[in-house]
């Protein structure tokens, strides 16, 4: 597979051809902070200390391209307990009406967590595929 | 009262910094005592207990933890201070970079002692000199008056927006901390007004606007950028130490130079000397004087950054100088400061002869006559002996086989 690559925000990365149903990523607003050219910063063009100006970006750094396993989500066995919610390190599952709906392709790192604590077994893993 | 009315008190070096540090009143303290520091944590907490302070101070279970929570309150957004020495500084080890590279301007007062082993605790500078590429400006002082005066221009120097680098000053153990010696306090409110309010950077607890410190540099590789910051501040920093000081003198009339040289107008040979130490010096300078010895001193107030260009125009015609380090670098050609010295010289198309001198390891007593000896080493060279490679000794017992 290829590695993660440095993904500027805004831009899509890692995201792969969609295999099972309910895979899908969420829509993201605009970053107040503007990395989108970071690679070509300068020292001072960075701030103090390495401080993060803006809350929550994390979510602009796609980590779904390091996964060697991804989950399927089989929707007909899910009795919705949302423990996959609860455990999932990467706050990759998708909810929905108190309902887990899928998982977030563009940050799930394929850990399989979720599919390990699923009680219905209604998370599998699979190998990732190349693209 | 003036500044400079106030009455001249007894204290031991420990008492002025924590008296500095009263009136600098920080918003947090977390320090864990060690000898020979205890003695500031000791009055501090006194002075918290008393009211006299408005500190939130924090007792920790270590250095490693006091460190670490400064470096939190600063990034909240607090003025914060803290105080160690010896195995308590070599604790912190990880969190002196932590605090330099986030650019949190904590002011740490270092009491100098030996680091173990065999387990001593007595001055050298073997822990502080350590630290010398943590990223952090060192202040030296020389006496009970630059210990207190370090302190309070140490919160100028670390918090000026063009340095935003912490700062750690230092004051030699026992000979200093412990022992009883002359301070002239600036009025409380001179301190108030001459550091004036704190202004924090991207504070975590403005809830308004929240930040991330101390993320991850991921695989994205911005770290040699933020180094290379680190060392831009410190270039920026000499300015700012030299303003910070020729205010503090039109308050005090007390003038502090990145070095200060002593009797070195036309000196042909000289020390260089950090700390208690430089008094001891200037007595033996004076005496050779008086013998027509063209003898000078130079002491180092400021060590990181490193005052290449004032080593280079007070050094420079000098024919020999030795350079007196009060820690070892085993392995390297001599001590750090010698290692510096003799670096910044090289580049002089004539250049003095210059010579490493180690002395006073774990508190061993330094007196005239061994700076005498020094001395001695520097004339021979003056005479054109070749000078010995390896390290001149001061005080130290000789082997009798």
């Amino acid at each position: 597979m290829t590695p993660a690559k440095k993904t500027a925000a805004g831009s899509s990365a890692a995201q792969r051809k969609s295999g099972p149903a309910k895979v899908r990523q969420p829509k993201l607003p605009k970053p107040a902070w503007d990395v989108s050219e970071v690679d070509e910063w300068g020292p001072e063009e960075h701030q103090l200390g390495a401080t993060i100006p803006e809350a929550g970006n994390s979510v602009y750094n796609e980590t779904g391209g390091w996964r060697s396993q991804r989950p399927e989500f089989h929707p007909e066995k899910c009795d919705g307990c949302m423990l996959c919610y609860f455990y999932c390190p990467d706050a990759a599952i998708i909810v929905e009406n108190d309902r887990a709906v899928g998982m977030d392709e563009a940050h799930c790192k394929g850990c399989g967590i979720c599919a390990k604590e699923c009680p219905r077994g209604a998370i599998t893993m699979k190998a990732e595929e190349k693209e | 009262m003036a500044a400079t009315d106030t009455p001249i008190l007894a204290v031991t070096g420990n008492e002025a910094v924590a008296e500095a540090m009263r009136q600098i009143d920080p918003d947090v303290v977390a320090a864990y005592p060690i000898t020979p520091q205890t003695e500031v944590v000791q009055i501090y907490a006194q002075f918290v207990a008393d009211g006299k302070v408005t500190t939130e101070f924090i007792t920790v279970e270590s250095e490693h933890s006091a460190m670490s929570a400064v470096v939190g309150s600063a990034a909240a957004g607090a003025r914060t201070m803290t105080a160690t020495s010896s195995q308590g500084f070599a604790l912190m080890w990880e969190m002196l970079y932590i605090a330099a590279s986030y650019r949190l301007p904590i002011v740490m007062t270092t009491v100098n002692r030996a680091l173990s082993g065999p387990i001593n605790i007595h001055c050298d500078h073997s822990d502080t000199m350590g630290g010398r590429d943590t990223g952090w400006i060192q202040l030296y002082g020389e006496d009970h008056q630059e210990a207190y005066d370090d302190t309070i221009m140490g919160i100028r120097i670390a918090e000026h927006l063009d340095v935003r680098t912490p700062v750690m000053s230092m004051l030699d153990g026992y000979v200093i901390s412990g022992a009883i010696g002359p301070l002239q306090m600036l009025p409380d409110e001179a301190v108030k007004e001459f550091i004036g309010p704190f202004k924090a950077i991207n504070p975590l607890l403005d809830s308004e606007h929240p930040v991330t410190v101390g993320p991850f540099d991921g695989l994205h590789g911005w770290y040699f950028e933020h180094k290379a910051t680190q060392q831009r501040a410190m270039d920026r920093s000499f300015a700012v130490i030299e303003q910070v000081s020729e205010e503090f003198a039109e308050l005090t009339g007390r003038k502090y130079e990145l070095l200060s040289p002593y009797r070195m107008d036309d000196a042909e040979m000289a020390l260089v000397v950090i700390g208690s130490t430089c008094g001891t010096t200037r007595t033996v300078v004076d005496q050779l004087r008086k013998k027509g010895v063209k003898a000078g001193m130079v002491k180092v107030h400021v060590f990181r950054p490193f005052p290449v260009q004032a080593f280079i125009d007070l050094l420079g015609s000098c024919s020999v100088v030795g350079v007196m380090d009060r820690a070892d670098s085993f392995g390297a050609q001599g001590g750090p400061l010698f290692l510096e010295v003799r670096s910044a010289l090289y580049d002089l198309p004539k250049r003095p002869q210059i010579v490493p001198i180690i002395y006073g390891l774990g508190g061993r007593d330094i007196f005239p006559d061994n700076i005498h000896e020094a001395f001695a080493v520097l004339q021979k060279a003056a005479a054109g002996e070749t000078l010995p490679v390896e390290r001149t000794y001061l005080n130290l017992r000789k082997d009798r086989v």
